[in-house]
């Protein structure tokens, strides 16, 4: 299979000014992303999971560059996002298209569906004749779900689920390779996430698409993905094949995650040890040295303080950023 | 006796576009010590009926029907007599504590002021009784961070907080809206152990309001699913989520992937959640159900007795429900 | 289990159904803003007051400027209000018709008003626009400009300007456009701040969409609602500033007038019993502030997006 992106040590790095600092005074670094990489195969879903502040946004921002990243490669059909002049890069972004959490924030609300759907059309095509573009929104409107009678009409009046099909289908009207969702079933109502993700699976079948998902809901990424990359303070822990990943955790911050993680099943639940991690996210403007999980981690002992944990291959393609990790437990659900 | 017994309840908005009916005659009881969730989606009526029990309804709103608590209906209760109730008896936590935490006091004042307001305590004695609190929450160094405003707490963190000043009166129902929806699942499972804990300790009924069905499961001793402001069906958690009879609930339970499992593809409920303003007359399920028949749009099924404590509002026999 | 059943069933209906046509935020606003009463009256006595400083001129009998010598001085007898003469408001003491003279007064104010909040949205917004979207330095700079000239008492300058440059309606637009558009490109410029992190320009801009059509496209449209509230209540504003100048007489000059002038003249010659000197004047400028603001006030409730 071929390797569609290949992102290598990327990082993203943010100035944080003290507010009342002087302007001179140098801003402190934020390392929201650091040294992430992963491969993605054409037509192959990547989950990424973390929780908030783990840097999982910004890293879908990194690679749809709308956040300029400070270091390492983003390989895209052999160029380099990353270190692209903007000119260059214009090209590619059609290619790479973003699908956002809050599905109503993401459409312009004096826009209708039909101009909303049609902007990157537009855009990129600028001589596409009006029947034409017409023609493509309706058809992609019906193939979403979304009768086409409503081009006309404004996003306010569409519910959150729709919406979501809206912003879907402005994202692949350019058949973009790579499609990249950023929580994008988090704000809907359980009924109709069931929908939308059914949604997004059929159309990665039908279009080619290769998915990067991004969610902090494990079960939801587990269903949709092939691969899971899991991350904590901007930096991987593990990554893994989906069902490995769920089934077989290696890292201690996946099997905290994991078992915090609760399952509709009222005598599974309710029979189930789990070890719940203490404490919260340490700030990541002073990230612990060492292994950053080191700080909530149950089975960290002094020397994790020490050195960044290497990236381990434990074979089957299966990746863990530690190297204490316990032997394989198992767990009460799996 | 039980100790909330909600009859009947009806609660409906005036808008410039017309009636919203939110809740639409709802029966719910819930004993002493008892964890009761109450399931549904956006619109379901499920936060509505809280606001109802603790008269935070908006001012366009209207609540018709009995709302027992302890013996008296809040409905119709002077404002007086209701804010003894609800500050003592009666306790609510929300899903974005910092809606009902002041951001400009300490958090030693917000809580002191409650003491002594409702119990009549000097200031020193409600400081401390409000330190004793956040440890029992479980809030690191509470005698330090105690003079702190809440800006400077993590979200979980306060969280904690809101459940230490509902507690604060030992009230005897704890309603939690939401309580961990805009929590990472990790600090989730920590509120979710607390509440656990503080029912055991405190012995306080709890009512938890929430969409998320796993939560439910480890945590609450009945279920009751609530769509366009009705019950659809109610019962013992074990009984609802092994044995559901009603087609809403059995396909929110199909609709959500779970982790201990492989699906090849999610069952899913067609269409949108309800628009408050135009329920059908009959079952408001009725638009999305696959298995609807011609009375459900236009008869509204009545809530039957299955078993004890087993409930459900549905047309179709459950033998061609499951 | 996509499409799914209810969709399948509403397109093959759909293939004969037309095009829906949405109802875009302008006409929600405009229906909230018809059901708000007191703002739609006011439009009303709006409309009808700048229909008087239109057309007003053609029903008086008498020119602005003709001075009646025989009722120069007598004006507390002869000049009384009165159809019969054709002095419907009554004369000044210079025997001048205060019907024509209020008719332009009303008008120079409106305009007055009209054109301070114009140089305020094209120049603020435009400002404000352009420094909330490059942000940064530019920001700073542009800001700070707009700092300074805020800290610089205007009032005082402008009366200066207008002793040392001469008294002209042309040194008083100069003056208000001066300081009217620093208000406006600050409301303008948090606005843009707020709108350029929406997602939905994120989204232009990872689309590719050019810059400038980002602008026009996604941002001036989600500015203009505050845009139009901040500039129907900067009109009176601006009517209430140029009468304090033209009270202190270094505004509108003779034979011209504004309804400050005439309000000051009438101010004057109150304890010579000729009351409707001061009283016409009031009640149209107190007409116009009156219905501006609660016009303001509708528009504000009609296009508050948090009112829905």
């Amino acid at each position: 299979m071929s390797t569609i992106l290949s992102v290598k040590d990327l990082s993203v790095t943010f100035d944080i000014r003290r507010p009342g600092s002087w302007p001179w005074t140098p801003a402190s670094k934020l390392h929201a992303v650091n040294e992430v990489s992963f491969d993605l195969n054409a037509g192959e879903c990547l989950g990424v999971v973390g929780e908030s502040g783990s840097g999982k946004s910004t890293l879908a921002r990194a690679i749809v560059g709308t956040i300029p990243s400070s270091g390492g490669q983003i390989m895209f059909e052999g160029g380099d996002l990353a270190n692209m002049s903007p000119a260059e890069r214009r090209v590619h972004r059609r290619d790479v298209q973003m699908i956002f959490q809050d599905p109503l924030a993401a459409l312009n609300p004096r826009m209708t569906v039909g101009e909303i759907i049609a902007e990157p059309l537009i855009t990129h095509e600028p001589n596409t004749p009006r029947a034409e573009v017409k023609k493509r929104v309706a058809e992609l409107m019906e193939r979403v779900g979304l009768l086409p009678n409503l081009i006309n009409r404004y996003p306010h009046e569409f519910s959150g689920g729709q919406c979501q099909r809206i912003g879907i289908a402005r994202a692949l009207i350019l058949k973009p390779k790579l499609l990249i969702c950023d929580e994008p079933v988090s704000a809907l109502d359980v009924s109709v996430q069931a929908q939308v993700v059914n949604l997004l699976m059929g159309l990665q079948r039908d279009f080619g698409l290769s998915l990067i998902f991004i969610a902090h809901d494990l079960s939801v990424v587990k269903h949709i993905s092939d691969r899971i990359m899991v991350l904590y303070l901007g930096r991987t822990m593990e990554h893994a094949d989906a069902r490995a990943l769920t089934t077989e955790p290696e890292h201690p911050y996946t099997q905290a995650l994991i078992s915090s993680v609760p399952i509709p099943d009222p005598v599974l639940e309710k029979a189930r040890s789990r070890p719940i991690l203490e404490g919260e996210l340490p700030s990541p403007l002073a990230p612990p040295s060492g292994c950053v999980f080191r700080t909530r981690c149950p089975k960290a002992v002094a020397s994790c303080a020490n050195g960044r944990p290497a990236m381990m291959d434990i074979g089957q393609t299966h990746y863990v950023a530690c190297p204490y990790h316990a032997p394989r437990e198992v767990l009460a659900t799996a | 006796m039980s100790l909330l017994n909600i009859q009947d309840l009806k609660v409906s908005f005036t808008t410039p576009e017309g009636e919203v009916n939110a809740v639409n005659g709802l029966n719910l009881s819930l004993n002493e010590g008892e964890t009761l969730a109450v399931v549904g989606e956006s619109g379901s009526g499920k936060s509505q009926t809280a606001f109802a029990t603790m008269g935070l309804l908006a001012k366009n709103g209207r609540a018709t029907g009995t709302i027992n608590f302890d013996g008296q209906n809040l409905l119709g209760m002077s404002t007086k007599a209701l804010n003894k109730v609800r500050s003592q008896q009666i306790g609510m936590i929300f899903q974005d504590p910092m809606t009902s935490l002041n951001p400009y006091l300490r958090i030693s004042e917000q809580m002191a002021e409650v003491l002594t307001l409702h119990k009549g305590m000097s200031k020193r004695d409600a400081i401390n009784e409000s330190v004793k609190m956040l440890d029992a929450v479980r809030i690191p160094d509470a005698r330090n961070r105690i003079t702190n405003y809440p800006h400077e707490f993590s979200g979980g963190m306060r969280q904690r907080i809101m459940i230490a000043m509902s507690l604060l009166c030992r009230p005897r129902l704890l309603i939690a809206d939401e309580p961990t929806t805009a929590l990472d699942v990790t600090v989730q499972a920590q509120i979710m152990q607390l509440l656990g804990d503080i029912r055991r300790e405190f012995g306080t009924a709890i009512i938890l309001i929430t969409h998320d069905l796993g939560v439910v499961a480890g945590f609450c001793d009945r279920t009751l699913v609530l769509y366009g402001g009705q019950v659809m069906e109610e019962g013992q958690t074990e009984t609802v989520f092994a044995n559901p009879t009603h087609p809403y609930t059995l396909g929110l339970l199909q609709a959500v992937p779970r982790l201990d499992r492989e699906e090849l593809e999610l069952a899913t409920i067609a269409g949108e959640p309800p628009d408050m303003s135009r329920l059908p007359a009959g079952c408001p399920f009725s638009p999305r159900c696959d298995i609807a028949m011609h009375r459900c749009a236009t008869l509204r099924p009545t809530l039957e007795t299955l078993e004890a404590g087993h409930r459900r509002a549905c047309h179709k026999p459950i033998a061609e429900v499951v | 289990m996509f499409p799914n059943r209810t969709t399948v069933e509403d397109i093959e209906n759909a293939a004969a159904l037309a095009e829906v046509q949405g109802r875009s935020l302008w006409a929600s606003a405009r229906a909230r803003f018809m059901r708000n009463k007191a703002a739609v009256v006011s439009l009303i006595v709006l409309i009808l007051v700048a229909a008087f400083a239109l057309f007003g001129g053609f029903f008086a009998q008498w020119e602005r400027d003709f001075v009646d010598f025989s009722l120069m001085g007598r004006n507390a007898h002869l000049g009384v209000p009165s159809f019969e003469t054709g002095h419907y408001f009554g004369t000044d003491n210079s025997g001048r018709d205060l019907f024509a003279r209020t008719v332009q007064g009303t008008g120079i104010s409106l305009m007055v008003g009209i054109v301070g909040a114009m140089v305020a949205v094209l120049v603020g917004t435009l400002y404000g626009a352009t420094a909330g979207y490059f942000g940064g330095r530019v920001d700073g700079i542009m800001m700070r400009i707009v700092d300074v000239l805020m800290s610089i008492p205007f009032m005082f300058v402008l009366i200066l300007m207008l002793v040392i440059f001469g008294r002209s309606i042309l040194m008083l637009f100069i003056g208000i456009g001066l300081i009217s558009w620093l208000d406006m490109a600050r409301i303008a410029r948090g606005q843009t701040l707020t709108i350029k992190n929406k997602e939905f320009v994120e989204v232009a801009v990872a689309t590719g969409v050019h810059p400038l059509r980002i602008i026009l496209r996604h941002i001036i449209p989600n500015l203009l609602g505050i845009v139009v509230v901040y500039a129907t209540l900067l009109v009176p504003n601006m009517i209430i500033f140029e009468s304090f100048i033209s009270f202190l007489g270094l505004g509108v000059q003779e034979p011209n007038t504004s309804l400050g002038a005439l309000i000051s003249e009438g101010a004057g010659t109150m304890q010579y019993g000729t009351l409707w000197q001061l009283l016409f004047p009031l009640f149209f400028f107190v007409l116009t502030i009156f219905a501006f603001f609660f016009v303001g006030d509708g528009l504000r409730d009609a296009l508050d997006p948090k009112d829905r």
